[in-house]
């Protein structure tokens, strides 16, 4: 019998870890938006001194590891792992962005999921008795993404209302088994939902039900009631995926639409032209580490269940005609360790 | 003499923008991305000359007619014609090239110029 | 147990969630500006046809001064701010092609000379050519046939 196995897709953490450190970075268009404050800095120019887009995006990992271990008061070297994923091919920008920093590497791959692979690996390595200090962060950068996943910058395209942003930016938190919070009290792992959606330009859509699935699991698995958490929070559905979500949740009776949130929708302005949001690795960890964490320590929030979603397309796989295969993960996240259990 | 040229404009204002506008809402409807519809006018353009059609278009909304892509595909189409006249089947491999060298060899020049010299910019 | 919607329920529900594009605006729009540029286009027609130049070699150098305005545009980051509110007014017009080859070329600069700019400049334009060039060379064999 295991432990800490509760239900079919949950784990309940018995020596919950603490977060003790967060930071993030992001780029100009996110550094005007209504989170600019929250954010540890923000670079005027997306380049940020490189030569190329990907260059700029592991830079942007490499100083949120070195800000985010210093706010955790740590020497570099008191870092058991590090887990880092982004959106580039072969996962460039964590590797690249890591390589000089002389740790152990996990690097992961969960599209925009991929900040809640990371605190889920993270949290099982601390509470499996392997690690005292875990680093988790990723990475996206506007640029290198629609480079890879749509069309040149430069190119005079119109998008879909339903297309959404790709967030500049990179955010990390430190994991450690001692700490005052907030902590790491339970984690529901996804399965991968494909609902058939093929449409590149509606990701939000496309993600809803796998977030709804993993949403679902998270509640049947622990028992709690829907109002359990203060902020039920997604990474990237948008404008669209969000109300598709909270309608398919609804339709499985856990109606929670006052406390829905989406990380899309909190890092923009809806004027600053990013249709249904923001998306990306970066958006669901800067919003985290910047706003959810910051509400977290002042107490203005005591208990959130953190919802990133990606979706696991590539280009090639949209050439080829496939649809989207998507996965979402939550991380309940408390201000006490003891929680109720 | 005068009439004439603002006729001439109108005509081409109102054929470039229809076709345009075809395009638009070839995008929004269908939901074919940018290259494809490219691909689609000019392949258009070709067929419609090689039916006798786009000679008409390309007579009444001048520039109208031969700016949009469609009008890439016209000349290709009736540079092949000219030179199949020239020099027999030679000319159905020759005559699109030839006709449209002037904008495809500017194409590629500039853009390297361009390439060398700028960088790509978000917007923020 | 959790209620799920089947594939088909899920996409006829999705369409019907999803905003549509603003399509007579678009619309709109595109015609403007796509007219607008053709009308560029027929001003430099005619005034190289004033300089004595003739059909042929007018158009040609009108493809060659609109194609340069194209590629400056785009080196000037403006030609994707134009694309954005005109849609298909500024891709369809030869101003379009420009940007869609010079903007590749652009941004692949970071893979170097040959393999970045070189290769990938006709990643969206390539396409325009295979097939325009392939059926300009059916049409024209076709035309033959019926000749001979």
């Amino acid at each position: 019998m295991l432990e800490k196995k509760v239900g079919k897709q949950t784990s309940r953490m018995q020596n919950p870890p603490s977060i003790n450190a967060a930071a993030s970075i992001v780029g100009p268009k996110e550094g005007k938006g209504p989170l600019a404050d929250y954010f540890d800095q923000a670079v005027d120019d997306e380049f940020w001194g490189e030569n190329s887009w990907e260059k700029a995006e592991s830079k942007f990992m490499r100083e949120v590891l070195a800000k985010v271990t210093a706010k955790a008061s740590l020497a570099m070297d008191a870092l058991d792992f590090v887990i880092a994923g982004d959106l580039l091919n072969q996962c460039i920008a964590a590797s690249f962005g890591i390589r000089e920093s002389n740790l152990p590497f996990f690097g992961i791959y969960g599209a925009c999921s991929t900040i809640g692979e990371a605190m889920q690996l993270g949290a099982a390595l601390i509470e499996g008795g392997f690690a005292f200090n875990v680093a988790c962060l990723t990475s996206s950068h506007f640029c290198s993404a629609e480079k890879q996943f749509r069309f040149p910058l430069e190119l005079g395209s119109q998008r879909p209302p339903t297309a959404q942003w790709t967030v500049t930016g990179s955010g990390g938190l430190i994991l450690s088994l001692e700490g005052n919070g907030p902590y790491i009290t339970r984690i529901t792992t996804g399965k991968i939902v494909d609902m058939g959606i093929k449409d590149q330009n509606n990701m939000g859509a496309a993600m809803a039900p796998a977030a709804a699935d993993t949403i679902y699991a998270h509640f049947e698995d622990t028992g709690l009631p829907p109002d359990y958490y203060d902020m039920v929070v997604t990474g990237d559905l948008g404008a669209v995926g969000k109300r598709i979500l909270d309608d398919l949740l609804s339709s499985n009776g856990i109606r929670i639409s006052r406390l829905l949130n989406d990380c899309g929708l909190m890092i923009y302005d809806m004027k600053q032209d990013v249709h249904s949001g923001g998306s990306g690795c970066g958006c669901a960890a800067v919003v985290f580490a910047g706003f959810l964490y910051d509400r977290l320590r002042k107490g203005k929030l005591n208990r959130i269940l953190f919802v990133p979603t990606g979706a696991l397309l590539s280009p090639t796989s949209v050439q080829q005609g496939e649809s989207i295969p998507c996965i979402v993960h939550a991380v309940a996240i408390e201000s006490s360790r003891g929680g109720n259990q | 003499m005068m009439r004439q040229t603002i006729l001439q404009y109108i005509n081409a204002f109102v054929i470039g923008g229809l076709i345009c506008a075809a395009g638009q809402v070839l995008i929004d409807r269908t939901k074919l991305t940018a290259a494809r519809i490219l691909v689609l006018f000019v392949s258009l353009g070709v067929v419609l000359t090689g039916l006798g059609i786009y000679q008409g278009i390309a007579e009444v909304g001048g520039a109208g007619a031969t700016i949009p892509l469609t009008g890439f595909g016209y000349s290709l189409a009736k540079g092949a014609f000219k030179d199949v006249d020239k020099y027999g089947l030679l000319g159905a491999f020759t005559g699109g090239i030839r006709a449209t060298a002037a904008g495809v060899a500017a194409a590629v020049f500039f853009s390297y110029l361009a390439a060398v010299a700028f960088k790509p910019k978000a917007k923020s | 147990m959790q209620h799920v919607m089947t594939k088909d329920d899920y996409r006829k529900y999705v369409d019907k969630v999803s905003p549509d594009s603003k399509t007579l605006r678009n619309t709109l729009r595109a015609f403007f500006v796509g007219g607008l540029i053709c009308v560029i286009g027929q001003f430099f027609m005619n005034s190289f046809r004033q300089m004595g130049f003739d059909q042929d070699v007018s158009s040609s150098l009108t493809s060659i001064v609109m194609i340069f305005l194209g590629v400056s545009l785009t080196a000037m980051n403006i030609y994707d701010d134009l694309g954005r509110f005109a849609g298909a007014g500024s891709i369809v017009p030869i101003t379009g092609f420009a940007n869609s080859v010079a903007s590749p070329a652009i941004e692949y600069k970071s893979e170097g000379y040959v393999l970045g700019i070189g290769a990938r400049m006709f990643l969206i334009a390539g396409p325009v050519l295979v097939y325009g060039i392939s059926m300009s060379i059916i049409v024209g064999i076709i035309h033959y046939l019926i000749k001979h």
